[in-house]
């Protein structure tokens, strides 16, 4: 039986916080005109929903890796206590971890390319006669089941088609669920169109929502993923690290990382912002110089440096204080906990300040005024009608400051005050690499992995929130 | 004008004040002098006494903010906070930890530093200024829209990326420039272009984009038309009218900066191993050496405070109308 009990670390609550924010939202965007409006524009565009499409896997992945479970550990029954208190393995996995078993246990001695079979080092071994000799001995696991070495490119081809063939069955599937979904009630366009049209509708391009264009690209990380189930468990695709870690499994674990970074920093410091921003534009006067005092001093300290201080200090209550931190991953996790707090105080002075300009706009408008003499308390004009008025700039700010945020992360990790170093992360892969692309030949794939990964996720981002702010930035869309 | 300046040079201080404040807080009350002594001498099995003499040492054998065994003014005074911030403000950063004059070790390093800050600086900030006009003027056609997308995939990239790709291809695979290291006068020539190269290369796509943003803001206003409107051709009009017009959001971000060159780059200058000031906060960082660390981060924010200033007077040199009051 596979009994478990979950575990959920701290950066785990925080990203099911952030998820039920994002929940609420949504469901408050739908009912406000003002905010449901500029997403029906995104809707319609091909690249930002292409880019939403990528994103969205890299959530999920990011999420499946965010639920934590430990294993019971199987205790034999001989033991002569009867009163059975069920024992859990001190080892904490994610889903993600138990849908890539094989990926994360099977770990070779040292490097190997990308679909090796052989190692990437030498070895010596006794040959004839007691000479030692140098050869490339077989991996333990990358193409183990393979006979006789001319097989390989067509076991790889037989396994790829394979992919395809799951890629296409899922392609098929959407489309006629979208098909299907596109009938409903509300959608009047559609509504008297028979199912066979808005098929063709679909495969021609020919829809308000460019489906075929969402689909395309989702059949690019679906035939990723498909690849992954059918290759993953035979070889080593991105090759292996120098303790012999699956280059691709870490990189897929490295996604949880930077979607944290980027998105629990704007979880941190959006009541900060939102709050100091508002009563100081509201209210002005000493409140308001309190509030620009504090802003101005954080943000006069290079972020760098501040960061490096805060992590320093951190390290040395760490090392002082080693029982706080019972396990590895508790370690690590409050580590990542700390950066990203430390980067929200750095960041969050940019979105006070354009909150607090904004609001002493606002502040002198009619209804306002109108709330005010008719004796609306402060806190419900701030809440009520000011806050709304503001949501469109917190958003552009959010989605805008994402894409850095997981660039900073690398950055960091490199100079050493990013994440621990025992936990997967783009910026460890890339520190680690550096003294790779000194070696002869050349450990290519830790890079390239981490590179592709990055580049795709920040790009897709940056594509993402490039249509969000044309779609709520007021200026722009005057213009 | 120079009320202006000295009168924004006045605020500087309570902020400086916060801000040493806030280091004095992560460096002193989170860890006391106590557990930074442990952290250096090694946390385990060291002796009362050996942490007393590395506190008297350094002068952390004080009380942090209130001196009870004084009294009057020395009861404020005679306290690590005080002695720390006054020598600050007068900029003796006092010894590292390791026993080395900080102030020297400054003046020693800010040299390699500009040596690659000052060039990428100006070099970047002209080709990015060129790129978005040339963005600019083809708007709306095919080099627009490829240009905007080209800067996008650039500005996705890690600067580490840009780095390491470098580093392989010009030095590793081309053998045209020295792969990193740093010598003394114009022998050191050699070993700047290669970061110089990489500076400017991965600031392209940020900088040619939002520059693209700031003319397209100024190419709809009326004075754009008028100025067509008599006959100038487009190019005189982006060069002469637009551009002037968009140099203010362009300063704004821009001077700021320049002081902060003297801080150099943390990342290219630990790659290319040149000892400047990022590589000297790197190092610091490895060895835990708080007092560099905390020199750091004041002579930084002075920098910032000063390039504020800097950018408030160049507002008034490019645009007429700007008044410092």
């Amino acid at each position: 039986m596979l009994d478990f009990t979950f575990k959920i670390l701290v950066t785990d609550a925080l990203l099911y916080l952030l998820v039920t924010a994002i929940i609420i939202f949504i469901v408050y965007a739908r009912k406000h005109e003002h905010l449901s409006a500029p997403w029906r524009q995104i809707k319609n565009k091909k690249l930002a929903m292409s880019a939403l499409v990528i994103l969205g896997f890299f959530v999920i992945t990011g999420f499946l890796d965010s639920v934590h479970i430990r294993q019971e550990i199987k205790i034999d029954n001989t033991s002569k206590n009867q009163q059975q208190v069920a024992q859990y393995s001190n080892e904490v996995l994610s889903l993600l971890d138990l849908l890539l078993t094989k990926m994360r246990q099977q770990t070779e001695k040292t490097y190997s390319a990308p679909f090796a079979i052989n190692s990437f080092t030498k070895e010596v071994a006794d040959g004839e006669q007691g000479k030692p000799v140098l050869y490339y001995p077989r991996l333990k696991y990358g193409g183990a089941h393979l006979q006789a070495q001319d097989s390989r490119i067509y076991d790889i081809g037989k396994r790829l088609l394979w992919a395809l063939f799951w890629t296409l069955s899922v392609l098929v599937f959407c489309i006629l669920l979208i098909a299907k979904i596109t009938d409903s009630k509300n959608n009047i366009e559609n509504k008297h169109i028979n199912i066979a049209t808005r098929l063709k509708n679909i495969i021609s391009g020919n829809t308000n929502t460019p489906w075929l264009t969402i689909l395309l690209v989702m059949s690019i990380p679906v035939f990723f993923i498909s690849s992954i189930a059918e290759l993953g468990p035979y070889y080593h695709i991105m090759g292996t690290d120098q303790v012999g870690n699956d280059v691709l499994y870490k990189s897929i674990k490295s996604i949880r990382t930077g979607l944290l970074i980027g998105t629990l920093t704007t979880l941190i410091i959006l009541p900060f912002a939102v709050v100091f921003g508002i009563t100081a534009g509201y209210f002005r006067g000493w409140v308001d110089d309190l509030i620009q005092y504090i802003y101005t001093t954080l943000s006069s300290i290079p972020s760098v440096l501040l960061i490096v201080a805060a992590i320093l200090s951190l390290q040395v209550y760490m090392t002082n204080n080693p029982e706080s931190f019972a396990t590895l991953i508790d370690r690590s996790d409050i580590r990542l906990l700390f950066l990203v707090m430390i980067l929200g105080v750095t960041s969050w002075t940019g979105l006070c300040r354009l909150l607090r300009a904004e609001t002493m706009k606002l502040r002198e408008l009619d209804y306002i005024q109108a709330a005010n003499s008719l004796g609306v308390r402060h806190r419900r004009i701030m809440s009520r009608h000011i806050f709304p008025n503001l949501m469109h700039i917190v958003l552009i700010t959010v989605v805008l400051d994402f894409s850095g945020l997981v660039l900073a992360e690398a950055v960091l990790s490199y100079i050493g005050v990013g994440v621990d170093p025992t936990m997967d992360s783009w910026g460890n892969m890339i520190n680690g690499a550096r003294l790779e692309m000194a070696r002869e030949p050349l450990v290519w794939w830790n890079l390239t992995a981490a590179f592709v990964f990055m580049f795709i996720l920040v790009l897709a981002a940056n594509i993402f929130s490039d249509a969000v702010r044309d779609a709520f930035d007021p200026r722009l869309r005057k213009a | 004008m120079i009320a202006y300046i000295i009168r924004r040079l006045l605020y500087a201080i309570p902020i400086l004040i916060g801000i040493n404040l806030l280091t004095f807080t992560l460096f002193f009350m989170v860890n006391s002098p106590d557990d930074m002594a442990r952290v250096h001498l090694g946390v385990k099995r060291v002796t009362t006494e050996a942490i007393e003499a590395w506190k008297t040492d350094r002068g952390y054998d004080k009380p942090l903010l209130y001196n009870y065994k004084e009294s009057g003014i020395k009861s404020f005074s005679n306290t690590i906070f005080f002695q720390h911030t006054v020598r600050l403000f007068v900029l003796d950063f006092g010894r590292a930890d390791d026993g080395r004059d900080i102030g020297r070790d400054i003046r020693q390093r800010m040299w390699p530093s500009l040596a690659i800050a000052v060039p990428t600086f100006i070099v970047g900030i002209l080709l990015n200024i060129t790129f978005a006009m040339l963005l600019a003027f083809f708007r709306g056609t095919y080099v627009d829209v490829w240009g905007v997308v080209l800067s996008v995939a650039m500005m996705s990239i890690s600067i580490m990326f840009y780095i390491i790709l470098g580093q392989l291809i010009m030095s590793k695979l081309w053998h045209l420039l020295p792969i990193s290291g740093y010598d003394s006068g114009l022998r050191a020539l050699k070993f700047l272009i290669l970061p110089v190269i990489i500076g400017v290369v991965s600031g392209i796509g940020a900088g040619s984009r939002l520059y693209r943003t700031f003319y397209l803001e100024e190419i709809n206003k009326d004075y754009v038309r008028t100025a067509r409107a008599k006959g100038l051709s487009s190019l005189q009009v982006l060069f002469k009218h637009v551009l002037r017009n968009a140099m203010v959001p362009i300063l704004t971000g821009v001077v700021a900066i320049i002081p902060l060159l003297f801080m150099g780059s943390l990342v290219m200058e630990s790659f290319f191993g040149i000892p400047g000031l990022g590589s000297y906060t790197i190092d610091a960082i490895n060895q835990q050496d708080f007092a560099i660390v905390r020199a750091m981060v004041f002579l930084g924010s002075i920098l910032y405070i000063f390039g504020l200033v800097l950018t408030d007077i160049s507002y008034t040199l490019v645009d007429p109308r700007v008044r410092l009051e």
